[in-house]
């Protein structure tokens, strides 16, 4: 039995504050051995990234090992001295951060960034570092490496960003490489090319990985084993295949019972199908074309030279009252555009928007029918919410605005029975957004949301900021709520297993076109299109682990 | 990026246009020109003659439109008080203004950033609370203070420099400079100092501030999970991201250094271009003041382009966003 490339035992992190200790990871232990991929789950907060961080040695001050020990080799690291520290950080430990899109340096060439990372950790030259540079990148995936090693990151996508930072951080020959949420900011589509990336290159290395995420579907389908971890504590141990399957600790049955997944439960009650495009439907969308003008030199646009860029191109679909319309595809697709043309925040080129029979960009009737009665839920609670302003002055904000009452006490007690209807305690209302959490602030958003009394709710990406077991919740509220006053959603995500649990029809959007849209099951049990096809295998899933 | 320059080029023209217009107009709203040439036994017709001559019965457009015409030969008339071309007054006097701004601009940029950069690399440390805290002074006294209290110690009490002037000069051509003389150099030092505490003060908690927030972005910690040199990390990747907005602020401060040297400049009797304009000031010397005011508009023009165009050298993303036009 070989020795385990990494062991961490009774690991305790600890953050002072000014009258209490935050323990942050508390008596963490866990091997990793050669080659192993170990999976390191948990919501956030639950101190994953953290115990990442102090193997790697990298914790923000005031925060700092107060127990336990790191090993690496069987060699203890975690008592080194800063500088011996440093010298591990990229030779021996690599490290995959989160966003591709802020951990690359945007003012240097990619080149330049591995060729430094390079001759920091092996004796090469500057012609050898470079040529070593391209090999990595083309290893990584990077189409045409030799020519675009030059460029610099904000000239690559971001799945293709995240390949150059995997080719850095293992261009020390790391023995153990730490991802860090590799693959949370990216597409689905993208999310699965990156993960088989770095499978492949830590396998040929034969470097051990430590995978943090949230995303169990992602554990499901990369890891050996897998650790859960809940509130800086390790709570369940074991092969992913057993702890999936055979989950034993009550919040690990929680955190995997809240999943959505894409496959329907059996005996779950189909939602009925509804015809698609029908002209008695509630909201109506015919046509929908908006162009964007890339302004060339000022020359040319005088001559009326232009270029357009078509990001919503001829959609028409059209939801019943009372139902969920799902409309997915992957980043730059035109989803948003289309919420944002729906709920009257841009105007299309072309095409008509129907919500109960009122064209909504039919001049100041039409938007004045249209503020009252469509509403829009944004993606992420912490920059939707005014941080300045009472929960109370949020809430009723669509009152006063509408001018649907005037009268203080009126407005308070509505506020206050909205507060309970998303199941926040009414004196809630007295508060600021940043003395909630996440999910709590999503809630109050709704609220907000059903404060003008809308029947037709455009929620852009309602819970991809939230933690699963939080998602779960925000769900089930929405689906109550749509209950109780008959409210017509159009869900945009790009989480298939959301859509799928949530919708009656959806539709499929890629690159401006709506390529296929009827009901939920038809497409998902047999879609049609190609690239539907391909987004429903590229989801990583439970139900798909080995 | 040359569409982008000649678009900028345009915008000056604009800019300078209007300015022109508002030096112009100081002119006409001062008074009549003619009376205060001609003495006071002048009989009308002498009046209407001058008029005539000087143009000032040709409409307004017309009359704005010599102006910048002449504007752009370098002529704007001659000063009321000492008879002379203004252009040529502005001119002797430039080379002072010029070389105690630029000292005094390299004195708060070099001790700007590095004090920035010490500040916010050990932010707990003893050396940086003092510094902050004399900045504080620094920003907070007004010019005139810092300079007679200067004046004070150096010139009256340890007799080391001396308190106004430009001590002697060697002629360069027409440039008069006073770099070359060790009592030019040493005239040079308090009002470089006076002029440059604002400044420096100012680059140095903008440095420290930008430079601490781009310590705390993803790809510095990235950059140290690689392994980096902490030289390399501190100086290659966090400096050069600090200096975008730096250089915007450093930009403007250098033009305002040499436009509005006016304080510092009376204080210590520089014979620049400030002075002469508060002289001017004093007995309503218009053609002078139209002069200044349009060539502080041009200092500033050109340096905001100059900036404009330091962006592009310093950060990528403009480059491309410019290829596409945006």
């Amino acid at each position: 039995m070989s020795e385990p490339v990494l062991s961490v035992k009774n690991l305790v992190v600890e953050f002072p504050s000014r009258n209490a200790v935050f323990r942050a990871v508390d008596g963490v232990s866990f091997e990793i051995m050669p080659g192993e991929i170990l999976g390191v789950v948990g919501e956030s907060g639950a101190g994953k990234s953290m115990t990442g961080s102090a193997v790697i040695g990298l914790i923000d001050r005031p925060g700092h090992i107060a127990g336990g020990e790191i090993r690496l080799q069987g060699e203890r690291i975690d008592d080194l001295p800063e500088e011996i520290k440093a010298k591990l950080r990229g030779k021996r430990i690599g490290m995959v951060f989160q966003d591709p899109l802020t951990s690359l340096n945007p003012l240097y060439t990619i080149g330049r960034q591995l060729v430094e990372t390079i001759r920091t950790h092996l004796p090469l030259s500057e012609e050898q570092a470079r040529r070593r540079a391209i090999d990595l990148l083309a290893e990584a995936g990077i189409p045409k490496a030799a020519e675009r090693i030059d460029s610099y990151p904000h000239q690559f996508s971001g799945g293709m960003r995240q390949r150059v930072v995997i080719a850095l951080a293992l261009a020390g020959e790391p023995e153990l490489v730490i991802a860090d949420e590799p693959t949370s900011a990216l597409d689905v589509s993208v999310q699965a090319q990156i993960i088989k990336v770095l499978k492949k290159l830590c396998a040929s290395r034969g470097a051990a990985v430590m995978l943090i995420t949230h995303d169990m579907g992602v554990i499901a389908q990369t890891a050996d084993r897998m650790v859960v971890m809940h509130r800086g504590k390790i709570v369940e141990t074991g092969t992913v295949a057993d702890i999936i399957r055979r989950p034993r600790e009550p919040y690990t049955i929680k955190l995997i019972d809240s999943i959505p997944t894409i496959l329907r439960k059996p005996g779950e009650a189909f939602p009925p199908a509804v015809a698609a495009n029908d002209d008695s439907a509630f909201v109506r969308i015919k046509g929908l074309v908006r162009d964007f003008e890339f302004a060339m030199a000022p020359f040319a646009r005088l001559r009326g030279k232009t270029e357009t860029f078509r990001a919503v191109d001829d959609v028409s679909f059209s939801i019943p009252k009372g139902k969920t319309f799902g409309l997915v595809g992957e980043s730059g697709s035109g989803k948003s555009t289309c919420a944002k043309m729906i709920v009257g925040l841009l105007p299309p080129t072309a095409g008509q928007i129907f919500v109960d029979g009122h064209d909504v960009w039919a001049g100041a009737l039409g938007r004045r029918q249209r503020r009252r009665s469509v509403q829009m839920i944004f993606q992420d609670p912490y920059a939707s919410l005014n941080p300045r302003w009472r929960v109370k002055d949020i809430i009723a904000e669509p009152i006063r605005a509408l001018g649907l009452s005037r009268n203080r006490g009126e407005i308070e007690a509505r506020v206050a029975e909205l507060l309970e209807k998303v199941r926040l305690d009414p004196a809630a209302m007295r508060k600021f957004p940043h003395e909630f959490s996440g999910g709590q602030r999503q809630r109050i958003a709704i609220a907000r949301t059903l404060s003008s009394q809308p029947e037709f709710i455009v929620c852009d990406e309602p819970t991809s900021a939230l933690d699963v077991s939080v998602q779960a919740q925000v769900l089930d509220l929405m689906s109550a709520l749509q209950e109780e006053f008959g409210l017509t959603y159009l869900l945009i995500s790009h989480n298939l297993a959301v859509v799928r649990q949530m919708s009656s029809n959806v539709g499929v959007l890629h690159n401006g076109v709506l390529v296929e849209n009827g009901p939920v099951d038809e497409i998902f049990e047999n879609p049609r299109a190609d690239y539907t096809r391909k987004l429903l295998d590229a989801v990583p899933d439970i139900s798909k682990v080995a | 990026m040359l569409t982008f320059i000649l678009r900028r080029l345009l915008q000056s023209i604009v800019v300078m246009l209007v300015v022109a217009f508002v030096a112009f107009l100081i002119f006409r709203f001062v008074g009549d020109p003619v009376s205060s040439m001609l003495g006071q036994d002048s009989t009308m017709a002498d009046h209407e003659q001058l008029r005539e001559r000087l143009g000032l019965n040709d409409p307004f457009y017309l009359q704005f439109f010599r102006f910048v015409a002449n504007a752009l030969q370098g002529e704007f008339g001659i000063s009321y008080r000492l008879q002379q071309p203004v252009t040529q007054l502005i001119l002797e006097r430039l080379p002072a203004t010029i070389e105690l701004a630029f000292a005094s601009a390299t004195i708060a940029l070099v001790f700007g950033i590095v004090l920035g950069i010490y500040t916010a690399l050990r932010p707990r440390s003893l050396e940086t609370a003092v510094v902050m805290t004399v900045s504080l002074v620094g920003v907070s006294l007004p010019t005139f203070l810092i300079g007679i209290g200067l004046i004070y110690v150096f010139a009256v009490e340890l007799k080391m420099l001396p308190s106004f002037g430009r001590g002697e000069v060697v002629n360069l051509g027409w440039w008069r400079t006073g770099l070359l003389t060790q009592s030019g150099l040493r005239s040079l030092i308090l009002p470089a100092i006076t002029l440059s505490l604002f400044q420096l003060t100012l680059i140095m908690r903008l440095v420290r501030a930008e430079m601490l927030e781009v310590l705390r972005t993803d790809y510095i910690r990235f950059a140290r999970a690689r392994g980096l040199s902490k030289r390399a990390i501190n100086f290659g990747h966090a400096l050069r991201n600090t200096l975008v907005p730096v250089i915007t602020i450093a930009g403007l401060q250098l033009g305002s250094v040499i436009a509005f040297a006016i304080i510092t400049e009376t204080v210590f009797q520089w014979p620049g271009v400030g002075s002469l304009f508060v002289n001017s000031v004093q007995v309503v010397d218009v053609p002078v003041m139209a002069a200044y005011l349009v060539f502080v508009a041009l200092v500033f023009v050109v340096i905001n382009l100059i900036v404009d165009i330091l962006y592009f050298l310093v950060d990528p993303r403009l480059r491309d966003g410019a290829k596409s036009g945006r």
